[in-house]
């Protein structure tokens, strides 16, 4: 499998399940100074992250520059079991984008 | 905290116009609500980014929502922020660092099966006081806690 951005661990405890992320990003605000030439660094932020289970958005996140540098992400669902599976997608300012799937333990 | 007092004067005054406000916000199509919203996370002040994000900027101070953030933030860059709304029927969640250059950090729309709780990291300038607004049925509930920061992570 190709190496993705995204990790994910997602638990179910009695219905509910429990997702964390960590999404490898540089989250630039643009505001910062290269350090050698002294030169602004362009911004470069991850915008909307999406969490899709069983075809069904649970979760949209829209971001600013604010969001730390390799983004944490953890939220709780309900009306899951284990073994289904969650997509989680970002798109940032420069229009990149990843997506992963990951399974529900 | 004078804001805070003012904020939850105004949502007395305001109750009519913000009425006019929600059923504004039920014309918009849904497809433009899900687009990134650019002047919300633009705008220079909490109340204007309030505005234009959640279309109106006065909420209600609420007990019902934990605010979990650290008292002092040694590393500006990574403040670890979590949420929880015991409020029922919670549509979104959005952070607001009100001393940053552009406050509004972030906004969490919750699906009908995702519970109110949302954990992550934010970056403050300096010391601030960071707000939790949950809207739940049509209504903005808000809670306020501030941390210090003894080095700011907004780049320099």
């Amino acid at each position: 499998m190709a190496k993705s951005s995204i990790k994910v661990r997602a638990k179910v405890k009695k219905g509910e399940a429990k997702v964390k992320c960590l999404i490898s990003h540089p989250m630039e605000t643009g505001l910062r100074k290269d350090k050698k030439s002294g030169k602004l660094i362009p911004a470069r932020f991850i915008q909307e992250v999406v969490c899709e289970h069983s075809g069904k958005t649970v979760m949209n996140a829209q971001w600013n520059a604010t969001i730390s540098k390799n983004p944490f992400l953890s939220f709780v669902f309900t009306g899951a079991k284990k073994g289904d599976a969650i997509k989680i997608s970002w798109v940032d300012n420069t229009g990149k984008s990843d997506s992963t799937e990951a399974q529900l333990k | 905290m004078n804001k805070n007092r003012r904020a939850l004067l105004k949502s007395t005054f305001v109750a009519g116009a913000t009425g006019v406000a929600i059923s504004a916000g039920l014309l918009t199509p849904k497809a433009v609500l899900a687009a990134w919203p650019k002047a919300a996370f633009e705008a220079k002040d909490a109340s204007a980014a309030l505005q234009a994000s959640l279309g109106s900027s006065s909420t209600t101070t609420s007990g019902d929502i934990k605010l979990k953030a650290p008292d002092i933030a040694e590393n500006g860059a990574v403040v670890p922020v979590t949420v929880t709304s015991k409020i029922t029927d919670t549509e979104s969640i959005s952070i607001i660092v009100a001393e940053n250059g552009t406050p509004l950090a972030a906004t969490f729309n919750l699906g009908a099966n995702t519970k109110g709780f949302v954990s992550t990291r934010i970056k403050m300038g300096k010391t601030s006081d960071v707000t939790a607004v949950v809207k739940a049925g049509g209504k903005l509930y808000s809670t306020t806690k501030n941390v210090k920061v003894t080095i700011g992570g907004c780049g320099g």
